[in-house]
C-alpha cells in the first residue's frame, strides 16, 4: 500500500488504495477518531459481492456502531482477519495494518465518484466549519 | 444549544485538557479525554479522577422519624451511625424509583443526601412534599462540587493530601481539612474500585482538582470510562436498570429495601410480592466482541422477544460484549442462552451472575 495522500475517499471517511488489479478499503483517520476507542468489527464475508457506496462492514466502539460502505463495487477477496481480535488497529493504524477488505473491483470508472486527498482535506475543512 | 447547558466548576479545566464535552442530563461533562479504554484501565490499576460535581447534595435537619425521612427512603436511615453512609431509593405510591441516592449521617438530626443530576429539582420537591415541613431540606447542589478519586492506589495517593482520611472504611466519611476547609470525605464510589469521593465549595474544586492531578499515578476519567466501571460491576443505573416505571424488585434491588418500616410506596411492593413479579432483572455476556446497546430487544430464541437491554457496553476485561437486561418471568429460556438485537440481526449471549468483574479492590 502507498500512503494516505494517493488514496481516494468517500464522504462517509471510507478510502481506497489501488494496487495493480486490487483495491484494499478503510476507514479514514477522521471516522477512527469520531469513533473513538474501536472495540469490534463485523468483516464482510469473502467473496461477497459489494456495490460502491453500499454498506459492506460495520464497527462498534465504546459507545456507538456504525456502518461502514464499500468505496468501490467488486467481489471481496481478501478481509484483514486480525481485526477480529485486534478491532484497535483501525485506531492505531487506519491507513495500513487498519485496511478492512481487499476488493477485485468490476468498474475502475466509479473511482470517478471519489475524492482526492487534497479534495477530501477541503470537504473535512468545510465539515469542522 | 450549547449555552443552556449546566456547567460544573471545573468545566473550564476540562476543556483545558482537550474533554471530548457532551450534554448529560441537562450539563456539560466531560465522555473523554484521552481515551476511554485508557482511562477505564487507569482506575482499574491505579487511580482515575471524575468531576462528577453536576451531582445533587440536600441537607435534612430533623428528626428522621418524626419529621418524615424514614418514610421517603427505603432503607433505614434513623438506624444509621453518625459518620456512615447508605445507599437507598425513593419510590413513587405505584413503587416506581424517583431515584437512587446515598444518605450520610452527619450527626444525629442532620443528614446529607446525594442524589443524581437529572433529578434534583424532581428529588427536592418529593421531599418537600413528604416532609413534615418543607423547611427541614435544604438544596446546597449549587454550593457543592464532588471530585471522586477511584482506584487501587487512590488511598495511597489521598493520605499524602488528606492526612487521616487512610482510616475511613467503606461505606463511612469524616470531615477533613483540605485547602483550609473543612470537607467531607467519603470511602464512596460506584466503580468497583477503592476509592474516595470528596465535597467541596466551588472555587476550591480547581485547586483541589489540579493538586490530584499533580501526582503522577493519577489521570483523570470521563464519563465514557465511569459507564464501563459501574456496568462491569453490574451497578443500577437512574434511567437505565430504574426509572418511575420499574419496581425496584424488578430490577433486583430488594437488598436496599427494609421492610420493618413504613415508607412510600410500601404496599405495592407487597402486593407485588404477593402476586409475583412480572419482569426480572439478568446479567449476560456476549459470545463475541459484539456489545449489547441501551435499548435493543431481548430474544429466547431466533424470534420470541422477551425484553429490553437496559445497558450494555464493552467489557475491556472480558474482552466481551456485557449486557444488563428486564426479561419477563414467562420467558421460556435454553438453559442461559439468549440472544440480543434487533429483528434482522441477533446475537447470541449467556447469562451470567453478577458482577461481571470480580477483581475490583474494592474490599482491601
Amino acid at each position: 500500500m502507498g500512503n494516505e495522500e494517493e488514496y481516494l475517499y468517500t464522504k462517509d471517511h471510507e478510502w481506497v488504495c489501488f494496487e495493480e488489479s486490487c483495491a484494499f478499503v478503510g476507514i479514514a483517520e477522521y471516522a477512527q477518531n469520531a469513533l473513538g476507542d474501536i472495540t469490534f468489527i463485523e468483516l464482510p464475508e469473502p467473496d461477497a459481492e459489494v456495490e460502491q457506496f453500499e454498506q459492506f462492514a460495520s464497527v462498534e466502539s465504546v459507545k456507538a456502531a456504525s456502518e461502514i460502505f464499500a468505496p468501490i463495487s467488486g467481489k471481496i477477496i481478501e478481509v484483514n482477519q486480525e481485526l477480529s481480535s485486534a478491532p484497535e488497529l483501525l485506531n492505531k493504524s487506519c491507513y495500513q495494518k487498519g485496511w478492512i477488505a481487499k476488493i477485485d473491483p468490476s468498474d475502475i470508472d466509479e473511482k470517478s465518484n471519489l475524492m482526492t486527498f487534497e479534495d477530501y482535506e477541503n470537504f473535512l475543512e468545510g465539515l469542522d466549519r | 444549544m450549547q449555552a443552556s447547558l449546566y456547567r460544573t466548576p471545573l468545566y473550564q479545566a476540562h476543556c483545558d485538557l482537550g474533554a471530548r464535552m457532551v450534554d448529560f442530563g441537562g450539563w456539560l461533562m466531560p465522555v473523554q479525554y484521552e481515551g476511554i479504554l485508557s482511562e477505564y484501565s487507569r482506575c482499574r490499576e491505579q487511580a482515575a479522577l471524575f468531576d462528577i460535581s453536576h451531582m445533587g447534595e440536600f441537607i435534612f435537619d430533623g428528626n428522621p422519624v418524626s419529621d418524615g425521612l424514614e418514610k421517603i427512603i427505603t432503607c433505614e436511615v434513623s438506624s444509621m451511625p453518625i459518620g456512615s453512609s447508605r445507599y437507598g431509593l425513593m419510590l413513587n405510591d405505584r413503587a416506581g424509583v424517583v431515584d437512587d441516592l446515598i444518605v450520610f449521617r452527619i450527626s444525629e438530626k442532620r443528614f446529607m443526601i446525594v442524589v443524581n443530576a437529572a433529578n434534583i429539582a424532581k428529588d427536592f420537591s418529593h421531599l418537600k412534599n413528604n416532609l413534615l415541613a418543607p423547611s427541614l431540606i435544604t438544596d446546597i447542589s449549587e454550593k457543592t462540587a464532588k471530585l471522586d478519586l477511584q482506584g487501587p492506589l487512590s488511598r495511597e495517593v489521598l493520605k499524602n493530601i488528606i492526612p487521616g482520611v487512610e482510616s475511613l472504611d467503606y461505606f463511612h466519611f469524616n470531615c477533613f481539612d483540605i485547602l483550609g476547609e473543612k470537607n467531607i470525605v467519603s470511602r464512596t464510589g460506584y466503580t468497583g474500585e477503592l476509592g474516595y469521593e470528596i465535597f467541596c465549595a466551588p472555587e476550591k474544586a480547581q485547586a483541589l482538582w489540579k493538586k490530584l492531578l499533580d501526582d503522577e499515578r493519577v489521570r483523570p476519567a470521563g464519563l465514557g470510562a465511569r459507564d464501563i466501571l459501574r456496568t462491569e460491576m453490574a451497578y443500577s443505573l437512574y434511567g437505565h436498570e430504574i426509572t418511575d416505571d420499574i419496581s425496584p424488585l424488578d430490577a433486583g434491588l430488594s437488598r436496599f429495601i427494609c421492610f420493618d418500616k413504613e415508607f412510600i410506596g410500601k404496599d405495592t411492593l407487597l402486593q407485588q410480592k404477593q402476586s409475583g413479579l412480572k419482569r426480572k432483572i439478568i446479567y449476560f455476556l456476549s459470545d463475541t466482541r459484539r456489545s449489547p446497546r441501551h435499548g435493543q430487544s431481548l430474544y429466547e430464541n431466533d424470534s420470541k422477544e422477551i425484553g429490553i437491554v437496559t445497558s450494555g457496553i464493552f467489557s475491556p476485561s472480558l474482552e466481551k460484549g456485557i449486557g444488563i437486561g428486564l426479561i419477563s418471568v414467562d420467558s421460556e429460556l435454553d438453559g442461559d442462552k439468549i440472544f440480543f438485537g434487533d429483528k434482522k440481526n441477533k446475537s447470541s449471549a449467556a447469562i451470567v451472575k453478577r458482577p461481571f468483574y470480580k477483581k475490583g479492590s474494592l474490599k482491601t
